[in-house]
């Protein structure tokens, strides 16, 4: 294990975590499961290697363009969500995946099954980053969208939007605007998945349609439920966790989606609030451990 | 042309014996069971192991892969759907994802990623009219789809059962307070719609001539698809929309601008349904 594995392993780590985080408002707090995550990642990744081979912009400029893209057409795509709610709404989330993967794949504009290849990494001061100092904007990014989400997660709207995931009825009586919330809930977690795809297919430098299929969307999810719906230390604990455990025992990497598999279901059935939600294993540890009680934590 | 709408329709056979399954267990659970494609290629392996290992007959093995998916579908709803029935609508389907995503890997370390061929004897009719044909499978998936529809149409609407399951269907407590046994009528539901669920896999494997690990993924994916087109807990409805939605994908396939992946097309079609006619064209 050189430095270099391991600073790159970091980075995807902390991509994933930026992608976690933006599932997290969607699913964790308006409670609209996204079986098709992969769909925002791919076009965030889709976009930016877009904009970099063949608009011949830099990663800088690119950057903002295919965020704001993202989130444009994560609002689209939150569109059906007025429309049809729970287990229906996973449905159509899959459905999504299915096609944005089938349009990436079929059209030649998008490179189709060969991908795009030949996405160089970002400059800083006219010289081409590191691996090291890739990982050093990750990081930063990481960070940028961890203050994000605590913000956010302080504000009225997180309260609205959890109202809205518990039951949307009750939520509208009291006044809250549901269908503005849940739009809101699919722009904020695009435009952080859509940050997280721009710097995936910077730091592997090639998308290809297979990198964005239904088995990530199942990733994804179980990367958040194991660590804990609704929370932003178990969507960072989730994203960390899964992501190096195939890394760390190599043995596992054989068969990483029966262990993702097999976890998301028995998280599911016996931990449903995940390790590091409220009331969940770890959680109750480390309440123990500082002698708090758990029904005050969690704001997290 | 004819020849094609052949192949489709045999297609849309195995569409509609999946989705049937899925179709019951929504109508008495409200649950989308994702974990129905495992039954699918649990039955075609089994099928396969049979095949291999006890005789060449195609009937034995049709019938161990029906027993086999039935057995596991069942235990599928003791262990993972009955703790969570209480639990909001997404919590079973992520639980059913979760067992269809690790029981693809399970296949493949147990039998190995390779397709398998799948080579079994038997006799039954066949058509050749001019330019159309219809080999002796084709016709053995229309029968074998067109029978189970019938019996289970017949058992549905003329017996006890049927009755029971219907009351069920209705109203879950009212049926269990009046003396049903619901979890007796639910077990029957899942053994049923698993066992065509491994049937279809031992014919579709039969047709394709190949098994491998990963066949259930775009049959289930299109079960969905079927499902919404006719309407969740209709099931005359899934055998119209299984067979429709086959023919639609040959017919779309072959215009030059719609020639995405079947699947994109299918799920598109899905999309919009939902979007403009949330209870399915069939629905009540």
């Amino acid at each position: 294990m050189t430095f270099g594995y391991i600073l790159s392993i970091c980075t995807f780590a902390s991509i994933y975590a930026i992608l976690i985080l933006g599932l997290n408002i969607l699913t964790g707090y308006t409670k609209q499961v996204s079986l098709g995550h992969a769909a925002f990642f791919a076009i965030g990744a889709y976009t930016q290697a877009l904009l970099v081979t063949k608009a011949g912009l830099t990663f800088w400029s690119a950057l903002p363009l295919s965020i704001a893209l993202s989130m444009t057409i994560g609002v689209i795509m939150g569109l059906p969500s007025l429309r049809v709610s729970d287990d229906f709404l996973v449905l159509t989330t899959i459905g999504l995946n299915f096609i944005v993967m089938g349009i990436t794949e079929y059209f030649d504009f998008f490179g189709g099954a060969m991908g795009i290849i030949g996405i160089t990494m970002p400059t800083l001061w006219g010289r081409p980053l590191s691996t090291s100092g890739y990982f050093a904007i990750t990081a930063l990014f990481l960070m940028l969208a961890l203050c994000v989400s605590y913000l956010f997660s302080r504000t009225w709207g997180r309260l609205a939007m959890e109202a809205t995931g518990e039951d949307e009825e009750a939520a509208q009586s009291l006044g809250i605007n549901t269908a503005l919330y849940k739009i809101y809930a699919f722009a904020l977690s695009s435009t952080f998945t859509g940050l997280a795809g721009v710097l995936w297919a910077h730091s592997i430098g090639s998308v290809f349609p297979r990198n964005f299929s239904f088995e990530m969307s199942v990733l994804f999810l179980s990367m958040l439920v194991f660590g804990g719906l609704g929370t932003i230390r178990g969507a960072i604990f989730g994203a960390f966790f899964l992501y190096l455990l195939p890394e760390c025992f190599r043995f596992i990497e054989n068969y990483r989606m029966l262990v993702y598999g097999a976890l998301l279901t028995m998280i599911v059935i016996l931990q449903p609030n995940g390790m590091l939600g409220r009331g969940g294993l770890l959680d109750r540890c480390f309440s123990k451990l500082t002698k708090k009680k758990a029904e005050n934590q969690g704001i997290l | 042309m004819l020849q094609i709408l052949v192949d489709a329709i045999v297609l849309g056979c195995s569409y509609a014996l999946m989705a049937v399954g899925l179709n019951m267990v929504y109508g008495l659970l409200r649950i989308i069971h994702v974990a129905h494609a495992a039954l699918y290629t649990l039955g075609a392996y089994v099928g396969l192991y049979c095949l291999y290992h006890f005789s060449s007959s195609l009937w034995l093995s049709l019938i161990f892969g029906a027993i086999f998916s039935a057995l596991i579908g069942t235990l599928m709803y003791r262990i993972i759907y009955n703790p969570v029935l209480t639990a909001p609508r997404y919590v079973p389907l992520i639980a059913g994802a979760g067992v269809f995503i690790a029981s693809q890997e399970i296949f493949r370390l147990l039998a190995g990623p390779y397709p398998y061929p799948f080579n079994a004897s038997f006799k039954f009719l066949s058509l050749t009219h001019s330019h159309l044909r219809i080999t002796e499978t084709q016709m053995l998936i229309i029968t074998f789809m067109i029978g189970a529809f019938l019996c289970l149409y017949l058992v549905i609407n003329n017996t006890n059962l049927g009755m029971m399951w219907r009351a069920c269907t209705q109203d879950m407590e009212l049926a269990a307070s009046s003396g049903i046994n619901v979890n007796l009528i639910i077990a029957v539901n899942f053994m049923i719609g698993s066992a065509l669920a491994g049937s279809a896999g031992v014919l579709m494997a039969l047709y394709r001539n190949s098994v491998f690990p990963t066949m259930g993924a775009m049959v289930s994916y299109k079960a969905f698809v079927v499902v919404v087109l006719g309407g969740f807990g209709s099931i005359p409805g899934a055998a119209i929309a299984g067979i429709l939605l086959a023919v639609a994908e040959s017919l779309l396939g072959m215009v030059p601008l719609f020639n995405l992946p079947r699947e994109a097309i299918a799920f598109l079609v899905m999309v919009l349904v939902l979007m403009f006619k949330p209870k399915g064209l069939f629905g009540r």
